[in-house]
Formats: structure tokens, sequence, C-alpha cells
């Protein structure tokens, strides 16, 4: 038998070789998850397949009798659900991180990967970036469907790669979210029932209706909604018809891009936080 | 520099282990010692504390009061060096069910460090060690329960660890699996690598290891070799089954003259057995007195006591509900 021992290396709490490890082990776990992707199309297929069966049902089936823009039902509605469906497809995605996080951590992977000698982070780190590989993914898709369907971007090319970057960003904060709910839930089925509470934040939203339309306080509720910032601020990007025009109803709506940059930054340093307890809770 | 191989030191010490879980005490001052190169079993009913032992010296779980040195490396202050040590066997199959056996074998080398090329070339020793080469391009979902299991001992073999923790690793496998686990397990322990294993299945501690520790509500309860457990609730039972129910009563009057002590009769089964302190004299004697009343009969032999027995005396707990069945028949 060949004895594989790893050369016990000289230098390895300095910090150069941790943080090359960290990288390498990141990438590890990147490829790890790509490769499911490549093995199970079927799963990814089932996590786009909402969002673009919502896009179908409320461009064709809602939206003709939505009057988002005063200028009569259906008019426009692509128009204005579209960034809407973009910012909830990133919103909902924390389930994406959630559900994979509480199946290693059920099915022994987090123990074994605390066990090994490879770098803490890269759990997180390579959860993070394969994520947002998917994700981008995800966006593309959209928006090939979307482009299909008759919708278009109105802002300049800059414009719209800050407006999917915005989505992209969101998508991130959301990253800590999934991880710490994922490390936070029991199992896996637990893990799957964050469906019920991903409703309601995605919905109560501008993502298909503007919050005015609403009564007063759950249209405040609506407004205040992170997602909606998000998707109000490519709206803005989009040069989105009868967007931007008129004058806000609530203060949040008239400070969208803003928003945008802001709320995904709280909620990454609050659940970023959360995520590393709840990391280490699992050694208590 | 390099770490010293061997300065002496156990593959395990640990001295007073205790753990407390929000309201139970999981470990009430654990003490364990595991000389290199043996395998030791940890054998408790569930909640014993045994997985919490584990999960201690395999740095996943932090100590509240105690030591534990791993290879001569201290599990709190140099997790690392102890990672770098060992391999873990959970209870659950860690495997990847949509890599193939291969790339799960080459991604754990990676992460534990190899280069691309080794660890290539450490996945393709593994799976012929472990018997899966055939298997190497299949994803673990289709395995049956034993290749996955020796799939995820591959997985902690990577490095050759010095000490392996194998936590229930035959638990839900159906007996071909079990074999299979067991024909691993000693083969790696014929190579020099020092296994901690719990169980609660007491064949399982009997059939491999070269010591048994029972620990018992968080505690050490008795430390001992199989045999010796065996020993310590006492002498080897003679038992004599008859042929023919009719003979019974002689059979009887037999065996209780060689044991000088009264049998215990099973008037259905046709058993008699008898406590006796010289096992081999009492057999040579019961099966010459058979012999010469011209009797017949269907089983003769000397039973220890098994496991089982010895650990329901133990601790007056039974262990595994097969122990039920076995007391009843």
């Amino acid at each position: 038998m060949t004895e594989t021992t790893t050369a016990p290396p000289a230098d390895e709490d300095s910090l150069p070789y941790r943080v090359v490890w960290a990288v390498k082990d990141c990438w590890t776990i990147v490829v790890q998850e790509l490769t499911h992707l490549a093995r199970q199309p079927s799963t990814f297929a089932w996590q786009l397949g909402m969002p673009v069966v919502m896009v179908l049902m409320f461009v064709y089936v809602f939206g003709s009798a939505m009057d988002v823009t005063g200028m009569g039902a259906g008019v426009g509605y692509i128009d204005y659900a579209m960034p809407g469906m973009f910012a909830m497809t990133m919103a909902f995605g924390f389930m994406n991180t959630a559900f994979p996080v509480a199946q290693n951590k059920e099915k022994g992977f987090m123990d074994r990967f605390r066990s090994m000698p490879m770098s803490p982070s890269a759990v997180v780190t390579g959860r993070a970036v394969s994520d947002l590989l998917q994700a981008v993914v995800d966006l593309a898709t959209i928006g090939a469907i979307a482009l299909v369907i008759g919708w278009r971007p109105g802002g300049s090319l800059g414009e719209t790669l800050a407006a999917f970057g915005l989505l992209l960003w969101l998508r991130f904060a959301l990253i800590f979210v999934g991880v710490y709910l994922g490390l936070r839930v029991k199992n896996t089925e637990a893990a799957g029932s964050l469906f019920a509470v991903a409703f309601p934040v995605g919905f109560i939203s501008s993502v298909f209706t503007p919050p005015e339309l609403m009564p007063g306080w759950l249209g405040t509720i609506a407004a205040w909604n992170p997602v909606s910032s998000t998707a109000g601020a490519i709206r803005e990007l989009f040069h989105t018809p009868g967007v931007g025009t008129a004058e806000p109803v609530y203060w949040i709506e008239g400070h969208a891009v803003g928003a945008a940059v802001v709320f995904p930054a709280l909620v990454t340093v609050v659940f970023a936080v959360l995520a590393v307890r709840q990391f280490q809770k699992l050694g208590r | 520099m390099s770490i010293p191989p061997d300065d002496g030191a156990p593959a395990i010490r640990a001295r007073g282990l205790t753990k407390r879980f929000k309201n139970t005490l999981a470990l009430d001052g654990v003490d364990l010692t595991v000389p290199r190169g043996t395998v030791h079993g940890l054998l408790g009913p569930n909640g014993a504390g045994k997985t919490t032992a584990v999960r201690i010296l395999t740095t996943l779980t932090r100590l509240d009061a105690g030591t534990a040195e791993v290879s001569g490396h201290d599990v709190r202050t140099a997790p690392r060096q102890v990672r770098r040590a060992i391999g873990l066997t959970g209870q659950q199959t860690a495997v990847d069910d949509l890599l193939t056996a291969r790339q799960n074998l080459t991604m754990f080398g990676r992460l534990f460090r190899l280069d691309r090329a080794t660890a290539r070339r450490r996945a393709d020793e593994l799976l012929e060690q472990f018997g899966l080469a055939g298997a190497a391009d299949r994803a673990p979902k289709k395995f049956s329960g034993g290749m996955r299991r020796r799939l995820d001992l591959a997985a902690s073999m990577i490095l050759s660890p010095q000490v392996l923790f194998l936590d229930e690793p035959t638990t839900g496998l159906d007996p071909a699996g079990r074999r299979e686990v067991w024909q691993v397990v000693r083969r790696l322990a014929a190579e020099g690598t020092t296994v901690l294993l719990t169980t609660h299945y007491l064949d399982e501690a009997d059939q491999l290891c070269d010591r048994i520790s029972v620990i018992h509500e968080g505690r050490n309860f008795v430390e001992d070799t199989p045999v010796g457990l065996k020993r310590r609730i006492g002498d080897e039972r003679i038992e004599v089954t008859a042929a023919d129910l009719a003979d019974l009563t002689e059979v009887q009057a037999l065996v209780a003259r060689a044991a000088g002590t009264e049998p215990e009769v099973d008037d259905l089964a046709g058993v008699v057995s008898a406590p006796v302190a010289d096992g081999v004299r009492a057999l040579t004697v019961v099966a010459a007195d058979l012999r010469a009343h011209g009797m017949d009969v269907a089983d003769i032999g000397l039973r220890r006591p098994t496991l089982d027995e010895a650990f329901l005396q133990l601790t007056g707990t039974p262990v595994a509900s097969d122990l039920t069945a076995r007391e009843v028949s």
C-alpha cells in the first residue's frame, strides 16, 4: 500500500499559505457544485421552472387585467413585471442556498468537511461562488425568455449591466441568509418548507403590483421590502415606461437605486455574523 | 520540520472528558487510552455518550472539561494537526451521491490538499483497495449499502490516517454489507491503522476489537478484552441438547455429576446447562458418560456468555432488541 501522507507544511500557519488554500478549497467545492448541476440538470431546470412559469402566467394570464401604468389594463405590463421577475428570482434564490446547506448538515457532509484539514471558510465561499454562477445562468435564461416575449431594456448598456449587477448583489446578500437558515433548520424537510417564508417576502413587494395599489399598511411594508428596492432600481435602469415620472408615493421608492445598494449590504453584514455564529455552534 | 511519527504517545489519550448539552450531561469524565495499532471498541447503549466522545476526539465538538490528545496532538490547541492525523467515518455515509466514486475520492483528495495528479492516483489506489475499481465511474446513489460504506471508508483513508474513527460503521447495513465493512476494518488494522469504533452491535465489538470500553450514562463502566469482558461475568457453561426428550432426566443427572452443581433444564428445547469451572474437563467427562450410557445428543458444547449477557449483567440495561429474543429462547 502506498503511504500517502501530507508533507506537513512548515508555514501552514502563515497567512499566504492559508489564503492560497482557502481559494483552492473554495474552487474544489465550486467544481463539486457545478458537477451536480451537470449531472442533474433536472434540479436546475426545476429551480428555473418556477420563475419561467410565473413570467408566462403573470404576463399572459393576470397581466391582461393589471393596469400598472395608468394607461389601461395590460398596457406595458411586461415592462413592469419583468424587472420584478428578475428581482424575485434572486430573492427566492436563498432557498437554493439553504437547501443544500441543510442537506450537507443532515447527511454528515459538514462533519466530514469539518474533520478534514481543509479551509473551513471554503464550505461557505464555495457555496457562494457556485450560487452566484447559477444566478447568472438563471438571469440569462429568464432574460432570453423575456426578450422572446417582447421585453426590451430601455437603458444604455452600462445601465443594463448595472441593473444585473444590482440583482447579483441582492443574490449575494441572500447567500448569507441561506447559509444561516440552512444551518439553523433541523433537516432538509424544514429547509423545503422555507418556501412558506419566501412566498410572502417575494410577493409583498412591488414585483407584480405597485405598492400604492395595496391597502395602506401592506403597501408600506411592500414598498420597504428590499426586493422592491432592487426591482424599483432596475426598473429605473431599464427605463421602464411609467416608472419615475410620477411623484413616488413612498419615500423609499424615490431612492430605489441607493436602497438597492444599501439593503443588501445591511443584510450581508447581519446575516454573515449570524451565519458564522451558527457555524461555530456546530462545534458546541 | 516534521512531526515525530511516534514518540511513544498512545494514539488516543483522553482524561476526564466532560461535555454538557443543555440539560444532559453527555460525558461525565470519561477516560480513554488507545495504544497505537490496536482496534478499540466503544460500546454502550444509545445515549451513553459514544458519539459525543468521537466528535470531541475528531475536533467536531468542543469539550467542556478534561484533556484529549490524538496522535500526540491536543484536540483543543492543535485541531489542524489532529485533523491531518485522523480519518472519520460518521454515522451517515458522507459521500456525494451525484459525483462518481472516483470524483468523490478525487474531490476529498484535493480537500486533503493533495495536488491534482496525486489526488487522482490516490483515488485509483483506494478504489482498487476497497474493491470499487469496477464501479469507479458510477455514482454511489445506485450502490449497495456495503459499497457506499466502503467508498465512505475509502474517503477517510485518503491520507492513510494514523487513527481512524468509525462511528457505528455498520448501522443500517444488511449482513453482507456488515461483513464487507468488517473485512475492510480488519485489513486496515492489520496494516497498522489504529481504529476507534463505536457500536451497539455487541458481536461487532467481539469480532473486531482488541479491547472494549463500555461506557454507560457518560461514564467509564468497564474496560477489557472481549474475552476478559465475558470472563468477568462468570464461568463458561456446559450445554447439552438431548436428542430425545425422554432422556432429559438422565442427561440432567450426568451433567449435574460432572459440573457439581444443579443444572438448568429447558424442558421444551431439551437443553441442559450448568456453569463449570473447568470447562474442558467437564465436557470430556459428560461426553464419556453419555457414550457409556448409550445416549444420543443433538448438541454438546461449552459456551461463553455472549457480550449481550455480559452487558446486561454489567449495566443492568439491555442493549439490543435481539437480546430479549435470546433471553426468551
